[in-house]
This record gives C-alpha cells, sequence and structure tokens, in this order.
C-alpha cells in the first residue's frame, strides 16, 4: 500500500507540473546565493504574479548544476534553457523570451564540455530538485532505491548488492563500501549506529556541501538503505556548523521525509525503524576523522583515538558503527536502483564509479564536476575546466587537500583513480582539485597547507602538535631565505617521522604537501635556499635577524 | 705522546662549569702532562689563538659579542665541547626569550626603585632576541648536558679526548645534573 | 573469553593473553619500552608515541600501550629507526615546552628527563619555540607551571577515571592545548576540584607540584594509583 502512495505522490507532483506552461528554476546553491539567486528568484515571483501568470509558469528553486563561476543559473523548462549571470534585471526579458527565441547573450550552451563531458550519477537531476520539496525528489523517482531494498532485499542482498557494484569510499581513503557494511553487518553487539560524515573541511572543497545542500533527500534514503543493510535503527548526520544552508535544508527533510514515514518507526509499512538526527561539528578539522568524529558525537572533545579497534567493531558509545562519507551515501540509491553491473560499469577496474570534484584555482570555470573514474587530469582540467585563464601556464594540480599532494604537469595524462593518485604522490582525498599556474610558489604552497594542519592538529599526539608547528617553521624560514641546507635535511627528517609516528590520519599525512612538492618541485625550494630567491617572486626573501 | 691544546671559553653562564672542572682536584696534576691550556679565563692569554686542539665552551649564545666569539673559536678549534646546559640547551639565560630583550631589561634596569634606572648601552654588548645554544650557531662535536656536569664527567671527558675516542656520556650526565 | 598465544618480541619467544597490550607483556618479560602518557591504573590513550613498535610484515608502527598482542606476531621494540623517532619525539617535546631542569622541582626524579637520559637524547636540534607559559599558581597547596607540561593528560584521566571529579580537561588546538580546570578558571577558583592531589602525583614533569617545593624537591607518589587499582581488580 505504501508503495503505492509514495507513487501516488509523485505521480501528483508531475500532473501539478503537466498544466504549467513553463516552470523556471533558480539555482538556491550557497555559490549562487552569493550572487544574489534568492533576490533574483523574488524578482520572478513578482513579475509573474504583476503579469498574473502564477496558474501557468511556477518558480521554484533548484539544486546546483555545477558551473558556480557563472551563476546565478536559471533553467526554463520546457525545452531545458540554460542561462547564466542572471539579474533581476533580465527576468523581464526572460518572462517575454518564453514565447520565442531564447535569449543569446545569457545562454549557457549545455553542449559546452563542460557539461557534456562529464557523467553525472550523484549530481543527476539535482537542477531539477527543489531542495526545500520532497515531491520534486519523489518525482526524479527518489526513495524507490529505499523501498525496493525494504520490500524486496534482504539486508545481505544489500551489503551484496554494494560490494558487487565497487564502490569505494568517497571520503579519501577509498575503502570498499560492502566490505565496510558487511564488517557492520556481522559486528557483534547491539546496538549499531550508521553516521554520515559531513564534515567537509579540506580547502577548496565543497562537493558534500553541495549535494547536501541540492539533493538532502538522496543522503537520507542512502543512510535508510545503509542502516537497513547494516542492522542500525539511528544514524546520525555529522554537518559542519559552517554548513547552515544545508542543515536547515537537511532539517527540513529529514521532517518531511518522517511525515511521510519514510523515516521514524516502521518505515514504509515495514519492520524496519529507522530515526536520524543531525550533530553539529564546531569547526574542528580532525571531527572528519572517524574516531574524533565519533567522540564528538557522543559529547566529548573531538580527538581521534588509535585504531584498532575500528569503529565497526566498536564505534560510537562502544557499539558497532558503520561511517561513511556524503558522497559515498548519495551513490547507494543510485546503485540499488540501477544495479550493481551498472556501476561497475562506469570508471576503472579498481575504482568504479564516478568521482565528483570541485575545481578551483586558476581555472576558468570554477565549479563542481562528476567525471568517471579514469578520466584523465588533462581532460578535467583542459576540456571541463577550461584550462588556465590569462594566457598563463599550467604549473601543478593539488588533489586531496592537506592531506594530498601536488601533482606536476608530466602526470597530466595520467588517470584520476585512486591507485594512480597514490603512485603519482597525492590522494584522491575528498576530491577538492586547486590548478596553480606559473605564479604560485610551491614552497609557498607547501607551508600554507602546513600552516593548514598546523592549527587543525587536535593537539594530542605529540609529532603532530609539535611536528607540524617544527615543519611550518623551517618552510617558513624557507620562504623567508633563512634556511639552510641542514634545515631542508631536518624538514626531510621530520616528514618522515611524522607520518610514520602520528596517531590519526591528519598527521600521517601533513607531510604529504611537502613531500610531493619536494619531489616535484625540489628546484624551486633549492633557489630559496642557495639563490635567496623565489622563483615565482611569491617569497619575499629577508635576512635573518640571528645569523647562523 | 705530545700535548693537546686545549683552551676553556665562558659565555652566558654562571662559571659553574668552569668550577666544576677546577673540582676534578689533584686529578688536575694528572691531565696536566697532556695538556697546554692555551685560552681560558682561568689563564691570562687576551687572544683566542689558531690551531686548538679542544675548546670546551660554558655558558649561552646571548649577546652579539657571543655570537662573534663563538664562530671564531669554532674557526680555530678541532673538537668543540658544548659544556653545560646553557651551552647545550640555553638553560638559564633563555629563561628571558620568552619575555623579549626590551621587557626584560626594562625589568632589570628601569625599576622606579632603583635610583638611577637607566638601561647600560656603553661598551656593553647589545643582547640578542634569544639566549640560544651553542650549536644554533656553530657545528658541536660533543654535547656534555649537566648544571654543571660533575667533575667526574668532565674529568673522563677528557681523559677520552686525550685517548683519541668520542666519550659516550650518557650514563654519567643529563638535564639538570 | 581469552586465548593464550605465544610470540615473538625481539626474536624472544613468550606468551600471554589474547587480551594483553604488547606493552604489558613486554614488561612481563622484563623488555624495556618507554613511555610518558602510559601511567598503569589509568587508561590508554596512545598519545606520547614513545612506545611504538615494529611488527614484522606490517608497514605502520603500533603503540605497544594499546595494540593487543596476537598470535604470530613478531614484534620488535628497539630498532634504529624507533631509537631515532623516539629521540625526536623528546626533542619535539623540549622544544616546545621552556623545560629548563637545572630550575625545576622535579629535576632528577622527572620522567621526561630520564626518558631523555635513557634514549641519549643529549641535546636538541629542532628550534626552541619560546612560548610565554603561565603559572597558575591560585591553588592554595598545589601550582600548575604550563612551562613544563607535556600534554600527556595523566592528570585528566586520573582525575576523571579515579577521582571522578573531571576537574581537568584539554582546551585549544596543536601547539596552543592547554590542561585547564573546570571551564578554564584559575585552579583555585574551581568548584570540582577535591584538592586530592592525584593529578599531582601522576604527573611525570615539574608541571604540577605542591607548593613550597624548591628545585630538585617534588617526589612524586604514584603508589595509590597500583593500591586502587589492585583494590578494583579484587572486586571484579
Amino acid at each position: 500500500m505504501f508503495v503505492e502512495e509514495i507513487h501516488k505522490l509523485a505521480e501528483q507532483e508531475l500532473e501539478a507540473r503537466s498544466t504549467l506552461k513553463n516552470r523556471i528554476r533558480v539555482c538556491t546553491g550557497t555559490a549562487c546565493l552569493s550572487t544574489h539567486s534568492d533576490q533574483l528568484r523574488q524578482a520572478f515571483e513578482q513579475e509573474v504574479k504583476a503579469h498574473g501568470l502564477e496558474h501557468i509558469c511556477k518558480i521554484t528553486g533548484g539544486g546546483c548544476n555545477g558551473l558556480c563561476a557563472a551563476g546565478p543559473m536559471v533553467l526554463v523548462e520546457p525545452g531545458s534553457t540554460w542561462y547564466q549571470g542572471v539579474t533581476p534585471a533580465d527576468v523581464p526579458e526572460i518572462l517575454q523570451s518564453l514565447e520565442n527565441k531564447p535569449i543569446e547573450r545569457l545562454l549557457c550552451n549545455p553542449n559546452d564540455p563542460f557539461f557534456a563531458r562529464q557523467t553525472k550519477v550523484v549530481l543527476n537531476h539535482l537542477e531539477d530538485i527543489d531542495p526545500e520539496r520532497l515531491e520534486d525528489y519523489l518525482a526524479i523517482g527518489g526513495y524507490n532505491g529505499l523501498l525496493t531494498a525494504l520490500n524486496e532485499l534482504t539486508p545481505a542482498q544489500v551489503v551484496e548488492t554494494i560490494t558487487k557494484s565497487g564502490l569505494r569510499g568517497r571520503g579519501g581513503a577509498g575503502y570498499p563500501t560492502g566490505l565496510k557494511w558487511g564488517t557492520v553487518a556481522k559486528a557483534i553487539g547491539s546496538p549499531k549506529y550508521v553516521i554520515c560524515n559531513g564534515d567537509e573541511g579540506d580547502p577548496g572543497a565543497f562537493m558534500d556541501r553541495s549535494l547536501m545542500e541540492s539533493n538532502p533527500h538522496a543522503i537520507i534514503e542512502g543512510m535508510a538503505i545503509a542502516a537497513y543493510a547494516v542492522g542500525a535503527n539511528q544514524g546520525y548526520l555529522y554537518v559542519r556548523a559552517e554548513y547552515p544552508l544545508a542543515i536547515q535544508r537537511l532539517q527540513s527533510a529529514i521532517k518531511q521525509a518522517s511525515k511521510q514515514n519514510l523515516l521514524g518507526d516502521n518505515i514504509a509499512g515495514t519492520t524496519f525503524s529507522f530515526k536520524l538526527d543531525i550533530r553539529l561539528g564546531a569547526g574542528a578539522f580532525v571531527c572528519g576523522e572517524e574516531t574524533a568524529l565519533i567522540a564528538s558525537i557522543e559529547g566529548k572533545r573531538g580527538s581521534p583515538r588509535p585504531r584498532p579497534p575500528y569503529p565497526a567493531s566498536s564505534g560510537l558509545w562502544g557499539k558497532p558503527t558503520l561511517i561513511n562519507n556524503v558522497e559515498t551515501v548519495a551513490n547507494i540509491p543510485v546503485i540499488i536502483n540501477n544495479g550493481a553491473e551498472w556501476f561497475a560499469n562506469i570508471g576503472t577496474e579498481k575504482s568504479k564509479g564516478t568521482k565528483v570534484f570541485a575545481l578551483t584555482g586558476r581555472i576558468t570555470y570554477t565549479g563542481l564536476i562528476e567525471v568517471p573514474m579514469g578520466m584523465s587530469l588533462r581532460e578535467i582540467i583542459y576540456d571541463i575546466g577550461g584550462g588556465i585563464p590569462g594566457g598563463r601556464s599550467f604549473k601543478a594540480v593539488q588533489t586531496g587537500g592537506p592531506s594530498g599532494g601536488c601533482i606536476p604537469e608530466e602526470y597530466l595524462d595520467m588517470p584520476v583513480d585512486y591507485e594512480s593518485l597514490a603512485k603519482a604522490g597525492s590522494i584522491m582525498g575528498s576530491g577538492g582539485m586547486i590548478v596553480m599556474d606559473d605564479t604560485s610558489c610551491m614552497v609557498d604552497v607547501a607551508k600554507y597547507f602546513m600552516e593548514f594542519c598546523m592549527s587543525e592538529s587536535c593537539g594530542k599526539c605529540v609529532p603532530c602538535r609539535v611536528g607540524t608547528s617544527q615543519m611550518h617553521r623551517l618552510l617558513e624560514k624557507i620562504t623567508d631565505g633563512d634556511a639552510t641546507i641542514d634545515d631542508l635535511a631536518l624538514l626531510e627528517e621530520l616528514c618522515d617521522m611524522v607520518s610514520s609516528t602520528s596517531l590519526c590520519g591528519l598527521g600521517q599525512a601533513a607531510p604529504n604537501p611537502v613531500k610531493s612538492t619536494l619531489k616535484f618541485f625540489r628546484d624551486e625550494y633549492m633557489a630559496h635556499i642557495v639563490d635567496k630567491r623565489c622563483p615565482a617572486g611569491v617569497c619575499k626573501m629577508k635576512h635573518a635577524e640571528v645569523a647562523r | 705522546m705530545s700535548k693537546i691544546k686545549l683552551a676553556t671559553v665562558w659565555m652566558d653562564g654562571c662559571s659553574g662549569c668552569h668550577m666544576s672542572f677546577l673540582d676534578i682536584d689533584e686529578r688536575l696534576l694528572e691531565l696536566a702532562p697532556h695538556i697546554d691550556l692555551v685560552y681560558s679565563p682561568l689563564v691570562d692569554y687576551k687572544e683566542f689563538p689558531h690551531g686548538v686542539d679542544v675548546t670546551l665552551v660554558e655558558g649561552a649564545v646571548s649577546n652579539e659579542e657571543d655570537l662573534e666569539k663563538i664562530k671564531r673559536v669554532r674557526q680555530r678549534t678541532k673538537i668543540l665541547v658544548s659544556l653545560g646546559d646553557c651551552a647545550v640547551t640555553g638553560n638559564v639565560p633563555s629563561m628571558r626569550n620568552s619575555f623579549g630583550t626590551k621587557a626584560v631589561l626594562e625589568r632589570a634596569y628601569l625599576d622606579p626603585s632603583l635610583t638611577n634606572p637607566q638601561i647600560p648601552n656603553v661598551v656593553i654588548p647589545p643582547l640578542l632576541p634569544f639566549a640560544r645554544p651553542l650549536h644554533t650557531a656553530v657545528k658541536i662535536d660533543v654535547f656534555v648536558p649537566g648544571c654543571p656536569p660533575s667533575a667526574d664527567t668532565i674529568y673522563y671527558l677528557l681523559s677520552e679526548l686525550l685517548a683519541g675516542r668520542k666519550p659516550d656520556l650518557n650514563s654519567m650526565t643529563r638535564f639538570g645534573a | 573469553m581469552t586465548n593464550v598465544v605465544t610470540l615473538k618480541i625481539n626474536d624472544q619467544d613468550v606468551s600471554g593473553r589474547d587480551d594483553e597490550t604488547i606493552l604489558e607483556l613486554a614488561r612481563e618479560n622484563k623488555i624495556p619500552i618507554p613511555t610518558l602518557c602510559h601511567l598503569e591504573g589509568l587508561s590508554n590513550i596512545g598519545a606520547c608515541r614513545l612506545c611504538l613498535v615494529e611488527i614484522k610484515g606490517m608497514n605502520k608502527l603500533l603503540p605497544a600501550c594499546v595494540a593487543k598482542v596476537q598470535e604470530g606476531m613478531e614484534v620488535y621494540t628497539d630498532t634504529e629507526r624507533l631509537q631515532k623517532y623516539r629521540r625526536t619525539i623528546l626533542e619535539m617535546l623540549f622544544a616546545e615546552g621552556n623545560h629548563i631542569c637545572s630550575a625545576c622541582v622535579s629535576n632528577g626524579r622527572c620522567e621526561l628527563q630520564r626518558v631523555a637520559q635513557k634514549l641519549g637524547m643529549d641535546h636538541v636540534r629542532l628550534e626552541y619555540r619560546y612560548d610565554n607559559r603561565t603559572v597558575d599558581a591560585s591553588h592554595e597547596r598545589f601550582a600548575l607551571d604550563y612551562n613544563r607540561c607535556i600534554l600527556c593528560t595523566r592528570c585528566v584521566r586520573v582525575c576523571d577515571e579515579i577521582e571522578g571529579a573531571h576537574t581537568w580537561d584539554v582546551m585549544g588546538r596543536g601547539v596552543e592545548s592547554r590542561v585547564i580546570t573546570d571551564m578554564h578558571q584559575p585552579w583555585g577558583e574551581s568548584e570540582t576540584c577535591t584538592s586530592c592531589s592525584k593529578c599531582v602525583q601522576v604527573c611525570p614533569t615539574g608541571a604540577l607540584f605542591e607548593k613550597g617545593k624548591a628545585v630538585s624537591e617534588m617526589t612524586k607518589r604514584k603508589g595509590f594509583l597500583a593500591y586502587l587499582t589492585s583494590m578494583r581488580e579484587g572486586l571484579k
């Protein structure tokens, strides 16, 4: 019965749409909001009202389409006409054009490689969803994955499907998701918990933010399926407090889902119950590390603890706990709907599916993209991202945030997958991709990331707490022109020591940006140390107060 | 066996390490035939000579004169020994480092209770921003922590150096000993 | 259910229970592993990283204080690599605080000092931070010298786990981390402190001490912890 009711809601929504002549979606993502898409939406609503067109032209919000650099974005249906950089002044013209030809000067070409070269799995349909409306999610087949899982699959079959799909954790490390689920499902202990890690903290990363803001119901659905598969009845969505819009939308989505019995007791009339609560992170980067995140949910100081035991056997309040990242969770409903084989056909041998990247830095199209695993960096940066602006030349791309590394030009044709990135001295990470041109000093970049790790170290273990500050000081000496060759040797020694001895991933990976820049751009370090010169002209060399 | 040329230098320290050196007592007589003391606060030479085999340095590098001196000493010495905690760690002289020279000088010399408060600036070499261990300024060959290192430690150090060995002092001394 | 396992530590055959840590089993067998944050009777947190050991066939180093022994494991506690890392950890601690040993109440009785001597750390190659750290002498009987705190959090744990007061905790991040009393009030104004002195007694350095003690005079009495632990274990 229940399934029919949900399908009825979806049909009603589609029917309501069919009576409309036009639908206009204004992007409500953070990037477009920052260019006042909220005012734009109001302008549309007022103009429609002024002309008495409410019954045939509906103005709604929409999710992110990825081209954040060109916002605010507007989608006009039917016809799927995309406009970019729209201002309230353009509104009358757009409404007048509904009967005629689209407005050339505002057009955003959907055949542009930025869109055409992408493969959207988790970002699919985002523009078709007003994040505030459950009906919109249902209209694109939302919650079908959950209903299928509950009614047609055993928990073990769900785990098997995820295992077969080859999905790996999108939070950075790339641990096989199905294996993790299976471990939690088999773990002894009750109750069990599922946690979604929305503590995205890498500089330049906004994949999870966009997902939570644009499609909150997909996260809820994915978590519910995960909970069913591993035998949990309580879930926590851990979101950083710096994402107020994501929090607000997730909160209202949870309310809507609960009202329709897609969350709560006896979901969809089955014996499966699942409650979902939001917990806010208070701004500590380290709380993205799973044991620190768990401590934070428990109300303790967010600092990591040694593993094993892993959360799968002893997590939240000592109970078996499944932790997945936002993007991982968002993949779940799609896999259940389309099948493991479909998913496994995308991507490479060892890295299946797609990956969402946040393209930032010296790149023409700043924004959010989704590509199949295995696409080359060159295709991502030049074809999709539009290359380096201002006639400058490419120098490096930083992936994986403060735990990642800088990849130089000679690796541009390397396929982007977990193994290749690791081989090149970086990591997939959560998906931040910062492009740098010849105006960037690589020592300065390494110093920036080290400063980040130094101030985000939780202070629990000695190598990370003191080591990051010591390494930062050495990098500062180099960029000040005060360093000697001995300082460089000490820096390299500390890189090894800190990554080998730190307690958690933050410290273990903190030296990565230094290691990779030393590997590929050692000549820049030498120029600072020996010639007291910054080749990119970024570092202001000053002489030491105390001569060595 | 030919005599070795030994020098001792006193920088920012309390002279306790030199006292401890003298505390070797009668064993000094044992060492004397093998040692030519070419420079030291204990003897009269004014200029640090060239070609010194072993120099023991007590005290931290605290002012511009110290810095100049330790560089010269390093140039003219084969084996440079950082003697005592002030030389090895900065010790008590380095306790001023977290306050800054200005605050320290003002507290010491401009206290209103003094009859003629003024910061001395004639003849006296200016302070460096930090009192630092010797090895931050020059390469050190042997570290002898201790406040002060005991007479036994110093005796052992010299006997080993005389015998042409690098002394292992770990069991004999430590920071603060 | 616990099982008996056999394994090797430094090529020596040893046997233990599988719920024992590598540190426990090593010490039972008189194989020394240096520690600072560990203290028998308190929970283990693996924070100081001095007790890291190498396991044959494993890339990662494991903290002996929390890692459990396993059948067939081959543990190495004192390789050259470990010695080097341990000395660097000690250098980091000395560079971080302002440990002027010669002017410390715990001089000659300090665990940090002892470990440094034992491991042959005779000078600090890293740059000293010279942070301006304070002293909290607001408590009637005890004082806290932040210059000498190594953030082992033994005080935090003994206060929480043994005394049950949880007066102590940690605030701040990275090198700015500090142990604090209550909500960062002066210790003397703490409403939860029972003045039991357990924190003072377990502190490995001169960071926590009894007032009125001069250089080298502060003897820490950790015996109570072993007594309390044995009483508690006996009740099980």
